[in-house]
C-alpha cells in the first residue's frame, strides 16, 4: 500500500467522531478500515504493519463465524464493540484495599495468594500497590542481562520490526480462522519474548507477569520466539478472579521453537462466568499454536481454564522438527451455566515425532464440556507417536461432558493411542472419605484434585498451589 | 473407480441429481396411491438434500462424488438374469434362505419352506403387490438423513420383510444374499429389510453382499429392525462384493425393554463402502453389541459410522471395531455414543483398533462421546498402530519366519470379532478371506485352509 493511501486513511476523519476531548483515545463502537488505521497509527506502527492488519480485515470480511463448536450463544454483533480504548483512568480505581469488594478479598484469601499481590489483581491504582515496582525493575535487568526481550507486543513492533516481522502469523496466519483474522485486523495488546540461541531464560516470566499485573487486552497477540536451544517458561492469566470489562476476547498466541528449543506455556484462566443464569461472562475465543520448527524441539502447553461463559480454544502443535515433541495438559472446570469446548492439535510432519494430551475435564451444575482433538499424521511422519487420555467427571445430573477427538493417520509406522472415560465420583470413595471424618465438600475436592494430579503436575509450583485452591472455589455449591 | 485429488469444497455435479431423477420417471408406476406417496416422499426428500459433500461433518472423509458421476440404471429394465455367480459365492448355510440378483427377488433360487408358525418371511415387492404397505415400513429411518436414505425411500419396491411373532425362537437362520452382476451398464438397487420382532422373540439374520467380478453396482440398502421386549435379535452382515462395487446402508434399530441386539458388521468388499448403524435404546435393560471388521486394501475405501442412542436409564452398550488397511486403502470410523438426560446408570463401551500395514494406507477415527447424565459408565479407545514387534519376535523365537509371523498375528488381530460370531460358516469364511487377502509377502500356506 502506498504511503498517501495510508495517510489518507488516518487522516479521514472518523465519521463517528471520537466522544469528548478528555477521552479523545477511545473510538465510538465500529470496524472499518479508519479504525484499523487509526489503532495502527496510534501504536507508531509501520507501513508494513497496517498493510498486514487490513489484509487480515479483508480476510475476516468474507469469513463466517465458525459454528461447529458444542456452544450455544446469542450472536455477537461485532460492529457494536469500540475496538480501541486507551489504558482506564486510575482515578475510578480502588485507592486502596478497604475499598474492594470484601468478597473478592475473601477470595484471594482462599487461594492463597500473596499480601502484596492482592492489590494489584483487585485493580487497585498501581502506585498504591507496596513494593511492586522495584520488584519489577530488578527482573527486568535480570532479563536484560540474558539478552532476553520481554516486552509488549506494540513496543516490538516498534523497537524490534525485523524480528517481529519475521515470525509474525508464520504459526497463525492472519486468515487462519474468522477469531485469529479479527485479532490480527485490531489486536492492542500482548506480548512479545524473544529467547536468543543457547539462552535459557533465568526465571519463570510468569513471576515478571504477576507482579506487573498487566491489564488483559480484549484482543490479545502474544509471540514468542526461542532461538536453537532457548527455554523458557511462560505464564499466563492468573488464579484469581480478575476486573474486566470486556465480554468478547479473541486472543492469538503464536509460540516458535527452532532446533533443540523448548517452551513451555502455561494458563490459568478464570474470568467471569457469568450470573446463575448465564448472564454477563465472558466470550473466550482464543488460537493458540506452537511450531516445533526445528529438530528436537519441544513446546508444552498447560492450561487450568475455570473462567468465562465461553471457551473455544485449542491449543495446537505443529511438529515439523524430527523428533520434536508436544504436550497437551489440561484441566477444564465449568460451573454454572459455562460452555467450553476445548482441546488441541497436534500436526504431526516429522519424521519420530511425538505428541502427549492429557485432558480432564469436570462439569458441574448446569454446565456443558466438551474435548475436541486432532491428532494428524502426516505421510512422511514415520516413528511418530501419540498417545491420549481425556477423562470427564460429572457433577450433577444437569451438566453434560462430551469427547470429539478425531484421528487421521496416514502412515503405517505411526502408534497412536486414544482412552476416554466419563464417570461420575464414586459414592464408594465419598463413603471411605466420609467414614474418616472428612466433610463431604473436602471429600470432593480430594478426589477432584486426585483426578486432575497428571496436570497440575505439570504447572509451576506456586501455581499448582493455587490451581488446586481454585477448583475448590470453583465447584463451592455444586456438591451437595 | 478412479481416484482422483479430493478437494473437499468441490460441489456434487449436478448431473448427478438428473441422472437420479431419470430413473425415478423410468420406475414402474406405483401400484397404489399410498406406495406413490412414499416414493414422492423420498423423491422430494433428495432433491432437498442433494448428494452430500466432503463440507458435511458426517462425510468429511468420505467422497462420493464417484457415485455422483456414475449413471446407474434399475435392474428390472434390464431383464432377468441367466446365471448369475450367486450359486458358487453363497455360503453353505443350514437356513432359511432369500436371493436377490440386483436387486430383484429371485424366488427359484431362494429357499423359506418350513418357518415356525409365528413367523413371516416374504419380500417386499410381495406386500407392494397386494397393494399393502408391512408395518414399519419408512417409520424409522429418516429419508433425510441423507441423499442416500431418501433414494432408497423414492425407490422403495423391493426387499426383505422379517416378522416373528411372541416367543418365536427360530431355529435356522434367516439368509439374505444379495448378488451384484457385472452387466454392461451398471445397475442400482435399494432393498429395504424389515425386521419386526416380537415379545421374546429371537432370530438370527444374515445379509450377505457378493458380486461377480467387476460388478460395478451400487447397494443402497435401508434396514429397519424393531426389537419387542425381551427380544434377541443376532445380526450378521458380510460384505463381499467386487472390488468396484459401491455400497450404501443405514440400519436403523429400535430396543424395547430389556431387548439384546448384537451386530457383526463384516466387510472386505466393495471399492466405496459406507456403512451407517444407529441402535436407539429406549427400554429399560436393552443391551447392544457392535461387532466390527473391516480390511481394505488396492483403492478400497470403508467408511463405518456406528450411533448408539441411550434414550432411557440403565441400557447398555458395547462396541468393538478393528480395521486392516493395505496398499493405498482408507478407512474411515466414527462412533458415537449419546446419553440422554436422566438417562442413569448406563455404561457404553466403544473400543476401535486398527493396524495399518502399509505406508500409504490411512485411517480417519473419530470415537464420539455425548453425555447428560452423571450416574454413568463410560469408556472409548482407539488405537492405531502395526504389529508388535515383540510378539513377532516371540513368534520368531520359536521358529516361525518372519513372513508366517506377520500373517497370523494379523489374523489374531481380526480373531477377537471373528470369535463374537455364532456362526461358525462366517467365521471361516473370513477367516479364509482375510488370510488369503493378506500381501504376497505374507506366507499362510498349510497354516489355514485358503480358497473354497
Amino acid at each position: 500500500m502506498a504511503t498517501e493511501e495510508m495517510e489518507r486513511l488516518v487522516q479521514r476523519e472518523y465519521k463517528q467522531g471520537f466522544f469528548t476531548e478528555i477521552e479523545s483515545d477511545t473510538l465510538a463502537p465500529g470496524l472499518d478500515e479508519q479504525v484499523i488505521a487509526f489503532i495502527s497509527n496510534k501504536k507508531g506502527e509501520p507501513e508494513w504493519m497496517l498493510e498486514w492488519r487490513l489484509d487480515a480485515f479483508r480476510q475476516w470480511q468474507t469469513m463466517r463465524e465458525p459454528s461447529w463448536a458444542h456452544l450455544d450463544y446469542p450472536p455477537i454483533d461485532y460492529q457494536s464493540i469500540s475496538y480501541f480504548s486507551a489504558p482506564k483512568s486510575k482515578d475510578d480505581a480502588p485507592k486502596s484495599l478497604d475499598e474492594v469488594d470484601p468478597k473478592l478479598l475473601e477470595t484471594y484469601e482462599k487461594l492463597g495468594i500473596p499480601l502484596h499481590e492482592r492489590a494489584a489483581l483487585a485493580g487497585v491504582a498501581v502506585d498504591a500497590v507496596f513494593d511492586s515496582v522495584s520488584v519489577a525493575t530488578t527482573f527486568k535487568a535480570k532479563l536484560s542481562e540474558a539478552g532476553v526481550i520481554f516486552c509488549s507486543i506494540s513496543e516490538a513492533i516498534r523497537e524490534y520490526p525485523e524480528l517481529v516481522r519475521r515470525y509474525l502469523g508464520t504459526v497463525v496466519p492472519t486468515g487462519d480462522n474468522f477469531f485469529a483474522a479479527l485479532n490480527s485486523a485490531v489486536f492492542t495488546d500482548g506480548s512479545f519474548v524473544f529467547v536468543p540461541e543457547g539462552v535459557k531464560c533465568p526465571m519463570e516470566l510468569s513471576t515478571y507477569f504477576r507482579i506487573n499485573a498487566a491489564n488483559t487486552g480484549q484482543f490479545e497477540r502474544t509471540l514468542i520466539v526461542c532461538e536453537k536451544g532457548a527455554q523458557v517458561s511462560y505464564l499466563e492469566g492468573c488464579t484469581a478472579p480478575m476486573r474486566d470489562e470486556n465480554q468478547l476476547h479473541a486472543a492469538v498466541v503464536e509460540l516458535v521453537a527452532l532446533d533443540d528449543a523448548y517452551i513451555k506455556y502455561s494458563t490459568v484462566q478464570n474470568w467471569y462466568p457469568g450470573d446463575e443464569d448465564g448472564k454477563g461472562g465472558i466470550y473466550n475465543f482464543v488460537t493458540k499454536r506452537g511450531d516445533c520448527r526445528g529438530a528436537r524441539s519441544r513446546i508444552s502447553w498447560t492450561q487450568v481454564e475455570t473462567g468465562s461463559a465461553i471457551t473455544w480454544k485449542y491449543p495446537s502443535c505443529l511438529l515439523t522438527g524430527d523428533y520434536s515433541q508436544g504436550e497437551f495438559y489440561s484441566v477444564a472446570v465449568t460451573n454454572g451455566r459455562q460452555q467450553a469446548d476445548t482441546g488441541t492439535k497436534m500436526i504431526h510432519i516429522g519424521k519420530h515425532t511425538r505428541s502427549t494430551i492429557i485432558s480432564k475435564g469436570i462439569a458441574a451444575g448446569r454446565s456443558d464440556q466438551s474435548y475436541r482433538g486432532l491428532v494428524k499424521i502426516a505421510p512422511r511422519a514415520e516413528g511418530a507417536r501419540n498417545y491420549t487420555q481425556c477423562d470427564s467427571l460429572l457433577i450433577g445430573d444437569r451438566c453434560g461432558a462430551h469427547t470429539f477427538p478425531y484421528q487421521e493417520i496416514g502412515n503405517a509406522r505411526a502408534t497412536v493411542e486414544h482412552e476416554a472415560t466419563t464417570s461420575k465420583i464414586a459414592d464408594d470413595q465419598l463413603f471411605y472419605c466420609r467414614a474418616r471424618g472428612i466433610s463431604e465438600e473436602d471429600a470432593v475436592s480430594m478426589i477432584v484434585n486426585g483426578f486432575c494430579k497428571d496436570v497440575f503436575q505439570e504447572l509451576p509450583m506456586e501455581f499448582a498451589v493455587e490451581a488446586e485452591a481454585l477448583l475448590s472455589v470453583t465447584l463451592e455449591g455444586s456438591v451437595g | 473407480m478412479t481416484v482422483t485429488a479430493i478437494r473437499p469444497d468441490a460441489p456434487v455435479p449436478d448431473q448427478a441429481l438428473g441422472h437420479f431423477s431419470a430413473g425415478f420417471d423410468a420406475q414402474a408406476p406405483a401400484a397404489f396411491a399410498e406406495l406413490e406417496r412414499l416414493r414422492q416422499r423420498g423423491r422430494a426428500a433428495f432433491e432437498a438434500v442433494g448428494l452430500p459433500t466432503r463440507r458435511i461433518e458426517a462425510w468429511k472423509y468420505t467422497d462420493v462424488r464417484a457415485i455422483a458421476r456414475a449413471d446407474f440404471v434399475l435392474a428390472d429394465q434390464q431383464g432377468g438374469h441367466a446365471s448369475p455367480r450367486g450359486a458358487e459365492l453363497a455360503l453353505a448355510l443350514d437356513a432359511y434362505r432369500m436371493v436377490f440378483v440386483d436387486g430383484v427377488f429371485d424366488a427359484e433360487r431362494s429357499a423359506l419352506s418350513g418357518l415356525p408358525a409365528g413367523a413371516e418371511v416374504a419380500p417386499l415387492s410381495r406386500y407392494l403387490s397386494r397393494g399393502e404397505l408391512p408395518t414399519g415400513l419408512a417409520s424409522m429411518v429418516d429419508e433425510r438423513a441423507s441423499a442416500f436414505t431418501a433414494l432408497n425411500l423414492a425407490f422403495t419396491g423391493e426387499g426383505a420383510v422379517i416378522e416373528v411373532g411372541r416367543g418365536v425362537e427360530l431355529d435356522r437362520p434367516i439368509y439374505l444374499l444379495f448378488v451384484s452382476t457385472a452387466a454392461e451398464r451398471a445397475v442400482m438397487s435399494h432393498p429395504r429389510v424389515i425386521l419386526r420382532l416380537g415379545d421374546n422373540a429371537r432370530a438370527t439374520v444374515l445379509e450377505h453382499f457378493v458380486g461377480e467380478s467387476g460388478a460395478a453396482n451400487l447397494t443402497n440398502l435401508v434396514g429397519e429392525a424393531f426389537l419387542a421386549p425381551g427380544a434377541r435379535l443376532d445380526h450378521y452382515k458380510l460384505n463381499e462384493a467386487s472390488e468396484r462395487e459401491f455400497h450404501i446402508a443405514n440400519f436403523k434399530i429400535d430396543q424395547a425393554r430389556d431387548s439384546h441386539f448384537s451386530s457383526h458388521s463384516l466387510n472386505l468388499g466393495g471399492a466405496l463402502t459406507r456403512n451407517d448403524l444407529d441402535a436407539e435404546l429406549n427400554g429399560e435393560g436393552a443391551r447392544t453389541d457392535f461387532w466390527g471388521l473391516f480390511f481394505a486394501q488396492g483403492r478400497q475405501h470403508v467408511d463405518n459410522h456406528t450411533v448408539v442412542n441411550h434414550n432411557v436409564a440403565r441400557t447398555y452398550s458395547n462396541e468393538n471395531y478393528k480395521g486392516i488397511l493395505d496398499d493405498r486403502a482408507r478407512g474411515v470410523f466414527n462412533g458415537r455414543v449419546y446419553i440422554k438426560r436422566d438417562a442413569q446408570q448406563v455404561r457404553g463401551y466403544q473400543n476401535n483398533a486398527n493396524l495399518l500395514l502399509s505406508d500409504r494406507a490411512e485411517i480417519d477415527t473419530k470415537p464420539e462421546l455425548e453425555i447428560y447424565a452423571d450416574d454413568v459408565l463410560c469408556s472409548h479407545g482407539a488405537t492405531t498402530g502395526q504389529l508388535d514387534e515383540n510378539a513377532v519376535f516371540a513368534l520368531r523365537a520359536r521358529g516361525i519366519d518372519q513372513h508366517t509371523a506377520r500373517a497370523l498375528l494379523t489374523l489374531a488381530f481380526a480373531g477377537e470379532i471373528l470369535e463374537s460370531t455364532q456362526l461358525p460358516e462366517i467365521a471361516h469364511r473370513v477367516e479364509r478371506r482375510v488370510a488369503g487377502m493378506l500381501p504376497d509377502r505374507f506366507n499362510l500356506e498349510g497354516l489355514v485352509e485358503l480358497g473354497e
